[in-house]
């Protein structure tokens, strides 16, 4: 290995390790809000990527069409709900507006040249498309089960994203996509060749974490959320429901999920079932944090990108193996270390 | 003493508790006036924390919970603080990681979502009623005494200027001192106006404070009253420590 | 009775089956039988153990590789060349290696808590997976092909007519094996490990053994599960034994129903027949083809989740009319031998013993320099006004925390980095304030939990039921106790029926049955009517006639002031008073400190 295959190795780890950093910080607050271990971020990744691929195309996606049928019985249950109790008006409107919305993404996405607008329109319409399904899917699955056993939310976690890669194979088909990169051209930097893709994803992914700090630190809605994960009967004292702490934090991961997916789509080749694996190895950034610190987490989960970017080089068929023993250990520091109080049911 | 309305605040009707198949509270009636300061006294295990959780929508229940001139019946808690209910609970529940200003500021998070931006001046007068919490307003909320995490717990609730404020053994663990400034503050707040809900064990101090009790006992209200009567009704603290007479010879000694 | 005429009707099934089905069916059966078997394990693991596992289809494959390797390789290295090609040799080394490994991993991830056991399954799951495609020698991604059919005795079971029998006699054994397991004092020390290992632990029990045995044997299950499967395919590759089969392995378990073992097959088989059925059907309704059946199970399982977290097995057997269920009680023989008891030290010896005891979380000073001692033959109350710190001495004392300065003598051994297990071997037994029971165990169960320790056999005895005679030995003390503290009459009643009362009294009886010489009872009555703290009350009394020392902590002032012998009274974790109950209540600062102080 010479100075410049280290760099080149050290740069595809780094870029991997900024989406796995996106991913961790995802599944960190979404377990720390929620208790529930989001499996199916890895498919919010897919989703994004195909999606972003698919408009580039010039294809109708049919993603959109997902988003009608989940709306819709969403916004069934509502109804349903508000018939057993009493009709309460700015409800009826909240509903009509989350049925419009999806009408709205549908009628766009037919009438609009899509291949032919710019690429961060496309971006951002990819993003329109995805993150209601954060929201959508807590409501459906996950908030009738809010006092279950933390062992049957994974379960049904799990579930979730066994169902969505199945869907995702209806949606995409199974042939895998890339699309185009961001801007062309590299950077000599020295003799050192740097692509632009790799800058993209690396700024993308430092604005996206800083916002979020940002936000957690500063806004009343942020704090509320933080105070979620702190203590739930806490927040939900004032008025903090663990409802819309869910699903404001399901819209968040969605929406940190897809991002990522656009942000790799040009670099990586993603099938319907590519999503697993990488958000797992944003779930070993999350472990090596304890599943409470961020910026532990982050740090971990670039470090898994260097290590899977290395192995790569000395040993590429046990690259997976590498990556995913090394997370015992972590599993086991962790354990040692972790309050242990009885998972009494 | 009375400068209470007439008009029902809030009124518990057969109010019914069972975890699992044990009943913790068997049928509950109580009646809190606009303006009171309500106290339900009792020994342990007697059923008062079960009885707030209740009325809070903490725990499923059965039976009516009128507030406000709504009707409730196994209320959501969230739906009960949007209506104007403000509980301070016995573990205090505070967001420990957070600093002490963050706490207060996220006991208005209602008022900020419905857009009332005016939750600076209760910050203010929070403040004012509680000095401690100004010095140590940039502190982690875990970092607070027994007593400082008490006023953080009541100053939390009263962000959100709650129609009634309900406090479940607010003495609980303090040492006698901090006990009676924390009793002050309810005098203090009852005479502003507000209407409090108080649980305590510590009979006494609670019967000084409060314009009405109730003294429960194995999940049933076994006496009420003006406290000023049950103060001196030689009864209550038979319920408590449960003693032979020798023992209330001794009281009156 | 008529519960049997149902297991007979499924014998008679089962030997019919590959005699009149068409091949494609008995195929079927075969791969429901092969999945059950891992199931059976998982339920076994998840249902009775709550710890729940990604990965016992990277066990499967252990199994499955082993024997392929061993019986398709020409030149066998030297140390293995002994197994010369049988199957029946290639199962003993799978077996011995799934049992190291499985041991291995145990060992490692055994002891994580919460979310973390699951999240190390998955680890180990896909990294055992890559491992059988990256390694050479095991065909890479190819897999290997050409493995022998399994002859038994002569008899070549070369066709899936064949191997049905072989399949099911080993699925319907491993079922037996299970549940003789589960009825047996091992059983219930398993049993236990779902929500109450602290109190098992105080009761003797080894939790972390009893973990790795389960383990050991859901991971041999899928070992020999993976065996059968190799020599009924005649091929294997790594697909099958990946994380979406482990995931797959886990719908089964938790559709067919976690909470008994016929769950498995109900599980197994649901699932496979609907996996059929969809592969065929989807496709013409998609209009393509795909594995769309994921998205079905997927919703199945959030669905069933959120109406019937139990599975279908509790639902199938309520359509059973009630008199065709199993109501058959647990019988006790009267006419064994007692268990052997401990000999009870001289009455007035002094038994357990606080020195300075001092417990510190962070800031807060729980207990400081606590006093106080236990003899034998007498009942010693600790009191004081809640968040006094009665229960955190209680703590101490009983070795469930360990104090931060001082310490706590037990029979004349101090009980630092003594865990509770060792200090219930030690003769100290206790009840909880919050009642730690089984809820759904019958209260003869429970209580037999109790005497854990008094008994001696273990897991291969009790899964072969060679441990009847010991086991009636216990719940015959089981039952003497449960009649002595007045609950004869509750024995086969669920232990979670009962009122708080009686539950608590259960906990008594449960701690009696461990031949204790020194009892921490933590607010025994509680929840008592009148009547029955009166007769708990009088066994109290009996049992320290008998020698026993007993400690309660209690609310109840009538009844602590006309039982005990001796009281400590605390606040703010400290001791403010010792005495007789009649000093007691004429102390001034027990009465302040119980009312508040007067103005």
């Amino acid at each position: 290995m010479n100075f410049q295959i280290a760099t080149l190795l050290g740069q595809d780890g780094l870029t991997n390790g900024a989406i796995y950093a996106l991913l961790a910080l995802s599944i960190l607050l979404v377990f720390t809000v929620t208790r529930i271990l989001l499996i199916p971020l890895g498919e919010f990744v897919t989703f994004g990527a195909l999606t972003m691929a698919a408009i580039q195309m010039g294809k109708a996606p049919v993603l959109e069409w997902l988003l009608l049928l989940l709306t819709t019985i969403d916004c069934s249950l509502d109804i349903y709900q508000q018939a057993r109790t009493r009709i309460d008006k700015t409800k009826l409107q909240k509903t009509a507006l989350k049925l419009g919305y999806a009408l709205l993404m549908v009628g766009l996405m037919h009438y609009l040249n899509l291949a032919e607008t710019p690429m961060f329109f496309q971006a951002v319409l990819t993003l329109c498309l995805i993150v209601p399904l954060g929201p959508i899917m807590y409501r459906l699955f996950f908030q009738p089960l809010a006092d279950a056993p933390a062992l049957v939310l994974l379960i049904v976690s799990i579930a979730t994203h066994v169902a969505m890669v199945g869907v995702g194979l209806l949606l995409f088909g199974p042939e895998g996509a890339r699309t185009q990169p961001f801007s062309d051209s590299g950077f000599r930097l020295g003799n050192v060749m740097l692509k632009s893709q790799t800058l993209w994803i690396i700024l993308v992914s430092i604005v996206l974490i800083v916002s979020l700090f940002i936000a957690f630190e500063r806004t009343l809605y942020g704090k509320a959320l933080r105070a979620t994960a702190v203590n739930r009967m806490g927040a939900r004292l004032q008025g903090i429901s663990p409802v819309f702490a869910g699903k404001a934090t399901f819209a968040l991961a969605a929406f940190l999920g897809a991002a990522s997916g656009i942000l790799i789509a040009p670099i990586t080749t993603l099938y319907y079932d590519s999503g697993f694996i990488i958000s797992l190895k944003g779930f070993v950034g999350a472990i090596i944090g304890g599943l409470i610190s961020y910026p532990i987490a982050a740090i971990g989960a670039v470090a898994v990108g260097m290590i899977e970017a290395f192995s790569m080089f000395w040993a590429s068929n046990y690259k997976e193996i590498i990556v995913f023993t090394l997370i015992i250990p972590f599993l086991i520091w962790r354990s040692m270390n972790s309050q242990h109080v009885e998972d009494e049911e | 003493m009375n400068q209470s309305s007439n008009i029902d605040l809030l009124k518990v009707s057969d109010l019914k508790v069972a975890y699992g198949k044990v009943n913790a509270l068997t049928g509950i009636d109580l009646t809190l006036k606009e303006g009171q300061l309500v106290t339900v006294i009792g020994p342990n295990g007697a059923g008062k924390t079960t009885l707030l959780s209740a009325i809070m929508g903490v725990l499923p229940s059965s039976g009516i919970i009128r507030f406000d001139d709504k009707e409730f019946t196994s209320p959501e808690v969230e739906t009960l603080v949007g209506h104007g209910l403000g509980l301070v609970p016995e573990k205090r529940e505070l967001f420990t990681s957070m600093s002490v200003q963050d706490n207060l500021l996220l006991g208005a998070f209602l008022r900020y979502r419905k857009g009332d931006k005016t939750y600076d001046k209760t910050l203010a007068e929070i403040y004012s009623l509680f000095p401690r919490l100004w010095e140590r307003r940039q502190q982690q909320a875990g970092t607070l005494s027994g007593g400082e995490r008490q006023m953080l717990a009541i100053g939390r609730a009263m962000m959100s200027k709650p129609k009634l404020l309900m406090l479940d053994e607010p003495s609980l663990g303090l040492a006698p001192l901090i006990t009676r400034e924390i009793f002050r503050i309810f005098s203090d707040l009852r005479r502003q106006g507000v209407s409090i809900l108080l649980v305590e064990q510590n009979a006494r101090a609670a019967l000084r404070v409060a314009d009405y009790a109730y003294v429960l006992e194995g999940g049933q209200v076994a006496m009420q009253g003006p406290a000023a009567e049950l103060a001196n009704d030689p009864k209550v603290i038979e319920t408590y420590l449960g003693l032979a007479n020798k023992h209330q010879e001794l009281l009156s000694s | 009775m008529k519960h049997r005429y149902l297991i007979a009707i499924g014998l008679v099934f089962l030997t019919l089956a590959p005699l009149v089905l068409p091949t494609y069916q008995v195929t079927l059966l075969n791969y429901i039988g092969l999945y059950a078997l891992v199931v059976l394990g998982l339920i076994l693991l998840t249902g009775v153990g709550g710890m729940t596992s990604f990965g016992q289809a990277a066990f499967v494959g252990l199994g499955a590789y082993t024997t392929a390797y061993l019986t398709t390789t020409e030149q066998l290295p030297a140390w293995l060349s002994w197994t010369a090609g049988s199957p029946w040799l290639a199962l003993l080394v799978g077996i011995t290696l799934t049992a190291a490994v499985a041991l291995f991993l145990g060992a490692l991830t055994l002891r994580l808590s919460g979310h973390y056991l699951p999240l190390g399954t998955i680890a180990w799951g896909i990294s055992l997976y890559y491992l059988f495609g990256t390694m050479s020698s095991m065909g890479g991604h190819t897999g290997i092909s050409g493995l022998p059919s399994l002859s038994f005795f002569g008899l070549l079971l070369d066709k899936g007519e064949k191997i049905f029998y072989l399949i099911w006699v080993i699925l319907l054994l491993a079922i037996w094996i299970t549940s003789n397991l589960l009825n047996s004092r091992e059983g219930r020390a398993i049993r236990a490990l779902k929500g109450g290992q602290l109190m098992a632990e105080s009761m003797g029990v080894n939790t972390f053994r009893s973990k790795m045995v389960i383990f050991l044997i859901s991971a041999l299950f899928a070992a020999i599960s993976g065996w059968l499967y190799a020599h009924t395919q005649r091929f294997v590759n790594p697909t099958p034994f990946g994380l979406h089969m482990g995931i797959d392995y886990l719908f089964m378990a938790l559709i067919g129903g976690v909470g008994s073992v016929w769950g498995a097959l109900v599980g197994a088989g649901v699932l496979t027949m609907l996996k059929q059925w969809l592969q065929d059907w989807l496709p013409l309704i998609m209009g393509s083809n795909g594995q769309y059946e994921t998205i079905v199970f997927g919703l199945l399982i959030v669905f069933m989740m959120q109406r019937s977290p139990g599975g279908l097995w509790p639902l199938l057997v309520k359509l059973v009319p009630m008199r065709w269920r199993i109501q058959q009680h647990i019988l006790i023989n009267e006419n064994v031998d007692n268990l052997s008891r401990r000999p009870l030290p001289e009455k007035g010896e002094l038994l357990l013993e606080a020195h300075d005891v001092t417990r510190r979380f962070g800031g807060l000073v729980a207990n400081n320099k606590m006093n106080l001692s236990l003899h034998a033959g007498e009942v010693l109350a600790l009191i004081g006004p809640n968040g006094a710190g009665k229960s955190t001495m209680f703590n101490q004392l009983s070795a469930v925390d360990t104090p931060s300065d001082g310490e706590v003598i037990f029979m004349g051994t101090s009980l630092q980095g003594k865990s509770s297990r060792q200090v219930a071997n030690m003769g100290m037994s206790r009840t909880f304030q919050h009642v730690k029971l089984l809820p759904t165990m019958t209260v003869l169960e429970n209580v037999a939990l109790g005497a854990h320790m008094r008994g001696s056999k273990g897991v291969m005895s009790a899964a072969l039921h060679r441990e009847r005679e010991e086991e009636q030995r216990l719940l015959k003390e089981a039952k003497y106790q449960l009649e002595r503290v007045g609950l004869g009459d509750h024995l086969y009643a669920e232990a979670g029926s009962l009122a708080l009362g009686q539950q608590r009294i259960l906990e008594i009886a449960r701690a009696l049955c461990a031949d204790p010489c020194v009892l921490l009872l933590d607010e025994p009555a509680a929840g008592l009517r009148f009547k029955e703290k009166q007769a708990l009350a009088q066994l109290l009394t009996k049992l320290k006639e008998e020698g026993l020392a007993i400690l309660l902590v209690e609310h109840d002032m009538d009844f602590v002031m006309n039982l005990v012998d001796r009281i400590v009274v605390m606040e703010f974790g400290e001791k403010i008073a010792e005495g007789k109950p009649e000093e007691i209540q004429t102390n001034p600062a027990v009465l302040e400190a119980y009312l508040g102080g007067e103005e």
